[in-house]
């Protein structure tokens, strides 16, 4: 019986997933060649190291990334030390009541996030509050916060109550359960959760813009102005320093977290 | 190695989860160097008991001492007990070395004596050169043994343990039945050692603790809690046994399976309705002769490796189990015989299902949070509160717990060689008994209702 072609391809199940790879190859394994090509020519398209040269030796460029990274940095930082005892608070919470604050948690992200710094914006202007280096940092852990609490609620929740019942049992008091127990079981979440917050915080350039009134530049706006200004060989240059700075970081994350796959991306 | 001196004291002490009772004023001592076992099916209390033990729960009443010390309110770590959890709970981030040394390292104790320490438990456990490995790479058994090596390394007056065999498989616990009492001789410490398994617990301990239902059954050697159980339930549960209704006629002579015999007990009211528990290994077979005390026919036989098994359905309509060297085909008449003290003799732990109930008018009474039907109800003024009597055998129960009046899950059966008795628990967790034909499997649903005519009421003052 002979049956149509498509049926055929239909038929076999690992086919479904051709739509996706053609998506995958045109719209990220091309740009991302694009980027290489791009990165390591002239305008001229004769092959050249003169874009990595530029940003090793212009102070201005390097200075931006070195300061973004700063932020990236802090607002990982500040997001973890909020965020843990968020997320602990979160896993000792009964069912209900964890699941009424997680929505509380995740409620503001349904909301597109331009609108909630511009939202940031008024609300300083409204407090009367300076924009600048402390708006910048405020927006950033509003906005990545959730991504640090997530994953680590996750760890925490599924943490085998036997365990936490062994340290107690072996002589451990309330602190050093959780300094002994506790905070070692949450390393893969907190791995995950700092990977996805340093991640995309490097090269976040709307809210620095709105929050500061473009008065501090991060290392996004950077690369936003010279593609926008069609500088497409340096900023492809400079895309490839970020993606490897962000390869570095998932790479470590991925070594640190490898014990344990429970950390769980989004 | 025994001596008198008390190590545990558990002194009436009672836990409730809710409404629920799982444990119901439970009392008992374990002397220092004693191996007892908690022994009783899942749900009895006996892990409850445990945690208290340990300090991971707290008692709603009475008292926990160790060492002399009132431990009621005081937190684990705080224990001088460890524990070996079932699912072994080792710290999935720590190699076997530092899992060891948890407790050590909390106590601050120098790195050298921390390290000799640790390879000496090892060694104890036979688990020598694995210090670095990671305890997701063990097996169940070296995971179990590094678990136990934890908690002894730290050594405590007691150590506890919570069903640590349950998940390794038949072989693997067998040998490690005999590490652990191999172990406890060495220690020389106290063990309180729970398990649902009742060979295991014939197998290890000094004194084994039966409980069911939260509430304590017998307690003694392993040989006494066999040769003499106290109730049906613990009859039941240790070792194969024959349990029927007998009738005590007079002192040393009981009445069952429509026969009568001589017997070492005494003490009984005389027609007083007992259990006899009869084990399947002090039951003679032989050809039918003159020597039969009761006569039957082997309705199967199954070789199981040392002995034959053999059911015998007597002339009278009640079935036995007996084990035999012999074996006695399927369809052979036979004799059967047993000796005096081979007999057992036991109370009756209730004779009918009691409820406390209210009249609440000429035709009607009120129990189990329900109004029935009750001719009685006539000669009592209205509101009083009454006893309500209802036979065994007056409970009906059906497939669906639409059919009935009420509904419950059955939890317990006993083969009383020619009837089933059901013990049923309502939602409202009150235990119904049944005496039924019927087969029933543990955890079916039934429905359940009275059969009319069957409620019978007296003042409870009167």
């Amino acid at each position: 019986m002979a049956q149509p072609k498509f049926l055929t391809l239909l038929s076999l199940r690992r086919n479904w997933a051709i739509p996706y790879l053609l998506y995958l190859f045109v719209f990220v394994l091309i740009p991302l060649f694009l980027i290489v090509m791009y990165a390591f020519m002239d305008t001229e398209g004769t092959a050249t190291l003169a874009n990595f040269r530029k940003f090793w030796m212009q102070p201005e460029a390097l200075n931006t990334f070195i300061y973004s990274v700063g932020i990236a940095l802090i607002t990982t930082f500040l997001c973890l030390i909020l965020g843990f005892p968020a997320a602990y608070i979160l896993s000792k919470t009964n069912t209900r009541g964890a699941r009424i604050l997680i929505l509380l948690f995740i409620l503001p992200m349904w909301i597109n996030f331009l609108i909630r710094t511009l939202a940031t914006v008024a609300l300083f202007d409204f407090l009367n509050l300076p924009l600048g280096q402390g708006a910048l940092l405020f927006g950033m852990v509003y906005n990545f916060l959730p991504f640090m609490i997530y994953p680590i609620y996750n760890v925490l929740q599924k943490t085998d109550q036997n365990l936490i019942e062994a340290a107690q049992d072996l002589g451990a008091n309330p602190r050093q359960v959780f300094l002994k127990t506790i905070v070692p079981l949450s390393v893969p979440g907190i791995t995950s959760g700092i990977m996805m917050v340093f991640m995309p915080v490097i090269s976040t350039f709307a809210i620095a813009e709105l929050l500061t009134i473009n008065n501090i530049k991060l290392f996004g706006s950077t690369l936003q102005e010279n593609i926008y200004n069609g500088m497409w060989n340096y900023g492809a240059a400079l895309s490839l320093v970020m993606l490897l700075l962000i390869g570095v970081t998932s790479l470590l994350g991925s070594e640190g977290g490898a014990k344990s796959e429970e950390g769980g991306l989004l | 190695m025994q001596n008198s001196e008390s190590i545990i004291d558990i002194g009436h002490v009672s836990k409730y989860f809710g409404e629920k009772a799982a444990l119901d004023d439970v009392s008992f001592t374990v002397r220092k160097g004693e191996f007892v076992t908690i022994l009783g099916p899942s749900g009895c209390g006996k892990t409850t008991l445990l945690r208290l033990i340990a300090g991971f729960l707290t008692v709603t009443e009475g008292s926990i001492s160790i060492a002399g010390t009132d431990v009621t309110t005081i937190p684990p770590y705080l224990r001088p007990v460890n524990t070996v959890f079932q699912k072994y709970a080792l710290f999935p981030h720590l190699n076997v070395f530092n899992n060891i040394a948890f407790g050590l390292n909390l106590k601050k104790r120098p790195s050298d004596e921390i390290k000799k320490r640790v390879n000496k438990v090892l060694k104890m456990v036979g688990m020598t050169d694995y210090e670095e490995r990671d305890v997701d790479s063990l097996s169940g058994g070296q995971q179990q043994r590094v678990a136990i090596a934890r908690a002894i390394v730290n050594e405590p007056e007691v150590l506890l343990l919570d069903e640590p065999l349950a998940a390794l498989d038949l072989k693997m616990r067998k040998d490690m039945q005999m590490e652990i009492k191999a172990m406890h001789k060495k220690l020389g410490i106290s063990f309180v050692y729970v398990t649902h398994d009742q060979e295991e617990a014939l197998t290890l301990s000094d004194t084994i603790v039966v409980m069911s239902e939260g509430k304590i059954q017998q307690m003694g050697t392993p040989k006494a809690i066999y040769d003499e159980p106290a109730n049906a339930f613990v009859a039941d549960f240790i070792g194969e046994s024959n349990i029927l209704n007998g009738i005590m006629i007079e002192d040393n002579l009981v009445s069952f399976a429509g026969h009568q015999f001589e017997c070492v007990d005494k003490g009984f009211e005389s027609q007083e309705p007992v259990d006899v528990v009869l084990r399947p290994e002090d039951l003679y077979i032989f050809d039918p002769s003159e020597a039969a005390m009761l006569t039957g026919k082997v309705t199967s036989s199954i070789f199981k490796g040392v002995h034959y098994e053999m059911v015998v359905l007597t002339t009278e309509g009640y079935e036995f189990i007996i084990q035999d060297y012999h074996c006695f085909d399927a369809g052979k008449d036979v004799g059967l015989r047993v000796k005096p003290s081979d007999i057992h003799v036991m109370k009756k732990e209730r004779l009918f299902n009691t409820f406390s109930g209210t009249v609440v008018d000429k035709a009607h009474v009120r129990f189990l949070n329900q109004v029935f039907e009750c001719a009685e109800a006539s000669s009592f003024t209205l509101g009083s509160t009454v006893s309500v009597y209802i036979d065994f055998k007056d409970v009906v129960l059906f497939d669906y717990e639409e059919d009935g009046l009420f509904g419950g899950d059955v939890k317990f059966i006993l083969y009383k060689g020619n009837h089933y008795h059901l013990t049923v628990s309502t939602h409202g967790n009150e235990n119904i008994y049944i005496d039924t034909n019927d087969v029933w499997d543990t955890s079916d649903r039934v429905g359940i209702t009275f059969a009319p005519g069957s409620i019978h009421i007296t003042n409870i003052n009167s």
